[in-house]
């Protein structure tokens, strides 16, 4: 078995008929054979997750820079996408009580232009922000980029002939197919994995694992420390943007600080450093509270009412799940390992031993 | 090479579980026949007709959400079958937060296969469900969601309420009426119902009084904000006539208290949502005097199905809230507008249900004759004006809008 | 802008600062010791307000023996965090124990919500804080008025303990090495449970005040503060005592005169709570009253 796995042609093998099958997958649930709108629609937000959750890893995980400002970056792509793509015949009925700024409201863009430029605002916000505030360290940082993300939020909820405020703006043409979250999903995905072993990547794990003996390696912390910064904030304004296309609709609140804490959640379950653990945890994390649903319904065992099922009861459990991932598997599923076929043999076959044993993966 | 597929392996492994283990639950495709009921009870789904209600139960308007659904379950008990068969309501939360919404309607839709939905407490949860519900063609009944833009261009919703422009008018004629000259406008900046309501409200006083400069002082807040004591004491020293401050029922007692603390003896008014016993419980004594619009008075039932509401409600309300709160009124209109249709229409097809419901003529609802406008919206011209007395919610007046 | 009204928005100013100032004196100290945002603080503070409601409310006990009551029970709810969330991770990267410090948060705003459901509690009335005294034309709360005293009285209180007891020389010398301190024989475990034991009870004393003026309790109650109180801990230097009052104090009174001064930007005011912390951050990166700390290599 592990003789076989060795064997380059076995693994392209393998690797094409998992292409192949992923891509049936899509295809089938694409054209109503398998699953419905409800499973197409979790499955399409669990690849924006993904984005958005990669994103945040590179930052966090991978150069070690503790930033909760993930959720401000997303409000710039997804208020992009939302300004620039509702029909110009819309506009006056969404802007009713402030007018939309007349500039504005001539402009139309195609879905892609307005996604992409949702992107490269935020990544040109990220490095307007980044410049002064990544001198900062640790919790600082972390604090600092959680109030950038809340500045946002509250000058997106007053600028109001732009965003039109609390009122949010709603009929965003929506997208036909899954293949736009899930190609978006897998070419920002392959772009940042392909960012991070590259040169540049190995500059931002030298910056996570020891600031100091990164600058002695001639590392431009500066520099790196911004690239990382801005690049996770380009995707996760595209994450933001393919949020606002999947609800049809954007309002600040939607982008208020506890939001991060999901992303953050999830890169902490996937495994700091690890591409492959955050895109398993963004599905398990989304498909879970789904699944978990169940609490909140009333439950009659033998004909009693349990009184502990009640609305509320399924984040509770959620945010005791969380604690427990916290204290007892600080590794995540993944630590900083990827997945690969050879470690999926290995596991089988009993070559690594089932306790996890991954190196922790984060700042000191 | 071999680890960037490894990624498209991850994806992979998540989807497979996902479909497997939701296949069972919804046999084929979703353009089946509605009725392809649980799992758990094989043998009467054909018997069963389910109605979704999503409604927020936890999160900002937990509380609100919660009353409205005490009267649709109420109205599930009083009204629990329709075409011979069992209603069944599936109920889910939709956390005040429009990700939950839209996932929480497709749900409704997809997978428990509901003919029709009622909600939701809060317009933007409605707004973002709109479309899904619109593509699904699945009708959907809002009981309080007052926001315009509800069911603005959706023939599928349709709601039991007025809506914000109207409301703004009803407080600002009152106001006229009881001869305010000036007055200051405090919003929740943030929240769509609070910065709706006020601009109505804002556009109607000015209108009636003929002066632009009779809004003195308008001033916004923050989520979660508690401290209003500055914004207030800047409209002390403006000394408007009247204070106009919709909000949600967690921070209107605290404007109102901190007001009166400061000394402020203006009138305050409110929108709809301050109908909340947890209104008179937190605010007290300072709550005496306040003003509110809404739709339904059990004190004065204007139909027998009113009449028969207030009677069983209360009964079965005893103990848990001092007054039936006017959203549960228009939840249990909800369901029963939504169940004669579904009778008329003789069918649970949502395109039957829709047209039932569009034909809808002088329904004798709890808070009123219900007809529809072209856009969908309860076509009520009357809104109740209530005080708070000893420690009540009274009526005042009811106030006729053209 | 008359004098009157001046006067009243400066009262407004010192007396909302004064409740910043209580909560963030418990950051400050925490961060101090631990060198951990304690993210949880924020609605330990929400549940002592909920304590307060139900001794009073369900149990019906006298406002005194209720505010002891409180008071313990907040204690022991901070206690038992640190212990089962942040003291198995006390050899753990820094970033985990923030992360298990959100979780925390996490956690007890969704058992509030379970537990209490999302409608506000109305707090108890408690007649000798609530009763609005007029002077002159202004008219106050007791609350108002005592708030800042009482701020005051603790942070002398909190700075006595601090300087002139064992267990204060043995907090500080934890707080200026960590494992210096282990070694000389000071027991770690629990100079950092005496932190929280200080930190939660001067969080319940806050409750108390906050709910007095502000009596609408929710699940949700403590986001806000408790940002803005970590704010005024960072403004004034994190891990010192005093300087998280003044901090508390700059904080209520910037955000006050902002209303006053320019109504129409009275959207912008929790904005400006981040603005002021990022511009001291960048300034003066150790707060106004903050020691310059060197990077240990």
């Amino acid at each position: 078995m592990i003789d076989k796995i060795n064997n380059k042609k076995t693994r392209l093998l393998l690797n094409i008929l998992l292409i192949v099958i992923f891509a049936t997958v899509i295809i089938l649930l694409d054209t109503d054979v398998i699953g419905d709108a409800y499973i197409r629609r979790i499955l399409n937000l669990s690849a924006i997750y993904a984005i958005v959750s990669v994103s945040m890893n590179l930052v966090n995980g991978f150069t070690g820079l503790f930033s909760l400002g993930q959720a401000g970056f997303m409000a710039i792509g997804a208020y992009s996408v939302a300004i620039f793509t509702v029909p110009l015949a819309e506009r006056a009925k969404i802007f009713y009580i402030t007018p939309q700024n007349p500039f504005l409201a001539q402009i139309e863009l195609p879905f892609i232009v307005a996604l992409l430029l949702g992107g490269f605002l935020a990544a040109l916000v990220a490095i307007m922000i980044g410049v002064p505030v990544l001198r900062l360290k640790s919790d600082y940082l972390a604090i600092a980029t959680l109030g950038f993300s809340e500045i946002i939020r509250i000058v997106f909820t007053n600028i109001k002939s732009i965003t039109n405020g609390a009122l949010g703006i709603k009929n965003i043409p929506t997208m036909p197919t899954m293949w736009v979250f899930f190609g978006i999903a897998i070419i920002s995905i392959g772009f940042m994995r392909l960012l991070i072993t590259s040169s540049y990547g190995r500059a931002f794990k030298a910056i996570r694992e020891d600031e100091v003996a990164a600058e002695a390696m001639g590392i431009n912390l500066f520099k790196h420390k911004v690239m990382s910064f801005s690049i996770g904030a380009f995707f996760a304004g595209i994450g933001g943007g393919l949020l606002a296309t999947l609800f049809a609709t954007v309002d600040p609140n939607q982008f208020y600080f506890p939001v991060t804490y999901n992303f953050l959640l999830i890169i902490v379950l996937g495994g700091m450093g690890s591409i492959s653990g955050t895109i398993i945890a963004s599905f398990l994390v989304t498909a879970g509270l789904e699944i978990l649903r169940f609490f909140d319904e009333p439950l009659t065992l033998f004909g009693i009412n349990i009184a502990l099922f009640r609305p509320g009861l399924r984040m509770v459990i959620f945010s005791i799940l969380l604690m427990l991932l916290v204290l007892f598997f600080r590794n995540g599923l993944m630590g900083q390992k990827e997945l690969s076929w050879k470690l999926i043999f290995d596991w089988f076959s009993g070559k690594i031993s089932r306790k996890r044993t991954g190196q922790g993966g984060g700042i000191q | 090479m071999k680890k960037v597929l490894s990624l498209l392996l991850s994806l992979l492994m998540v989807l497979t579980l996902f479909t497997a283990c939701s296949q069972p639950n919804n046999g084929g495709p979703s353009n089946q026949e509605p009725q392809t009921g649980g799992e758990e009870e094989p043998g009467t789904e054909e018997d069963v007709i389910k109605i979704g209600v999503f409604e927020p139960l936890t999160g900002m308007n937990g509380g609100g959400g919660q009353q409205e659904l005490g009267g649709i379950q109420y109205a599930n008990k009083m009204y629990p079958e329709v075409l011979g068969k069992k209603i069944e309501l599936v109920v889910v939360d939709n956390k005040s937060d429009k990700g939950e919404a839209t996932t929480a309607v497709t749900r409704l839709i997809e997978k428990d296969k509901v003919v029709a939905i009622i909600g939701s407490y809060g317009s933007a949860v409605s707004i973002a469900a709109g479309d899904i519900i619109k593509n699904a063609q699945i009708p959907a009944m809002g009981a309080s969601c007052t926001n315009p833009m509800v069911t603005q261009g959706n023939p599928f919703y349709f709601r039991a309420c007025f809506l914000d422009p109207f409301q703004g008018k009803v407080m600002a004629t009152y106001a006229v009426e009881q001869g305010a000259k000036t007055a200051a406008v405090i919003m929740q900046n943030g929240d769509d119902y609070s910065v709706g309501l006020a601009n109505f409200f804002i556009d109607a006083f000015k209108q009636l009084t003929g002066d632009p400069n009779s809004i003195v002082d308008v001033s916004e807040f923050q989520l979660n904000e508690s401290d209003f004591n500055a914004i207030l004491t800047n409209i002390k020293a403006k000394n408007p006539d009247v204070i106009f401050a919709p909000s949600a029922a967690t921070t209107a007692p605290l404007i109102i208290k901190q007001a009166r603390d400061l000394g402020i003896d203006a009138l305050i008014m409110g929108g709809d949502t301050w109908e909340n016993p947890a209104l008179i419980d937190v605010a007290g004594e300072a709550a005496e005097g306040v003003v509110l619009s809404t739709f339904f008075d059990e004190n004065d039932p204007v139909t027998n199905e009113a009449k028969k509401f207030v009677e069983g409600y209360k009964k079965e309300l005893a103990g848990k809230e001092p007054i039936i709160p006017a959203v549960a009124a228009l939840g249990y209109d909800a369901y029963i507008l939504l169940r004669d249709a579904i009778e008329r229409a003789g069918s649970t097809d949502g395109v039957a249900i829709r047209d039932a419901l569009k034909a809808t003529k002088d329904f004798e609802g709890v808070t009123g004759i219900i007809n529809f406008t072209e856009e969908g919206d309860a076509d009520k011209n009357l809104a109740v004006i209530k005080t708070i007395k000893d420690g009540q919610f009274v009526f005042v007046d009811s106030v006729e809008v053209q | 802008m008359t004098g009157q009204l001046f006067l009243q928005q400066l009262i407004n100013g010192i007396s909302l600062g004064s409740l910043y100032a209580l909560l963030a004196i418990g950051y400050t100290m925490v961060y101090g010791i631990l060198r951990l945002i304690n993210f949880a603080h924020g609605d330990i503070f929400m549940m002592a307000a909920y304590f307060m409601i139900f001794s009073i409310m369900t149990f019906k006990l006298p406002w005194f023996i209720a505010i002891i009551i409180v008071i313990v029970a907040t204690v022991a709810l901070g206690v038992l965090i640190e212990k089962t969330a942040y003291k198995p991770l006390r050899n753990a990267p820094r970033m985990s124990i923030m992360i298990s410090a959100i979780g925390a948060s996490f956690l007890l705003e969704n058992l509030a919500t379970y537990l209490f459901t999302g409608v506000p509690k109305g707090f108890p009335d408690i007649k000798v804080l609530t009763t609005a005294v007029k002077l002159g034309s202004l008219s106050l709360t007791i609350a108002t008025l005592i708030t800042p005293f009482v701020t005051l009285l603790l942070l002398y209180l909190v700075l006595f303990i601090t300087n002139k007891t064992k267990i204060g020389m043995a907090m500080r010398a934890v707080s200026k090495d960590f494992e210096t301190a282990k070694l000389m024989g000071i027991n770690i475990n629990k100079v950092i449970s005496s932190t929280f034991v200080i930190g939660s009870s001067l969080a319940a004393i806050g409750a108390i005040l906050w709910g007095s003026r502000y009596p609408s309790i929710m699940p949700l109650t403590g986001v806000m503060p408790g940002l803005k109180c970590f704010i005024a801990a960072v403004l004034g230097g994190i891990g010192n005592t005093a300087g998280a009052v003044v901090g508390g104090f700059i904080l209520g009174m910037a955000e006050i005169m902002l209303v006053t001064f320019l109504p129409a930007f009275t959207g912008y005011r929790d904005a400006m709570a981040f603005v002021i912390l990022i511009v001291v951050l960048l300034v003066k990166p150790t707060g106004l009253l903050g020691e310059k700390v060197t990077d240990k290599v």
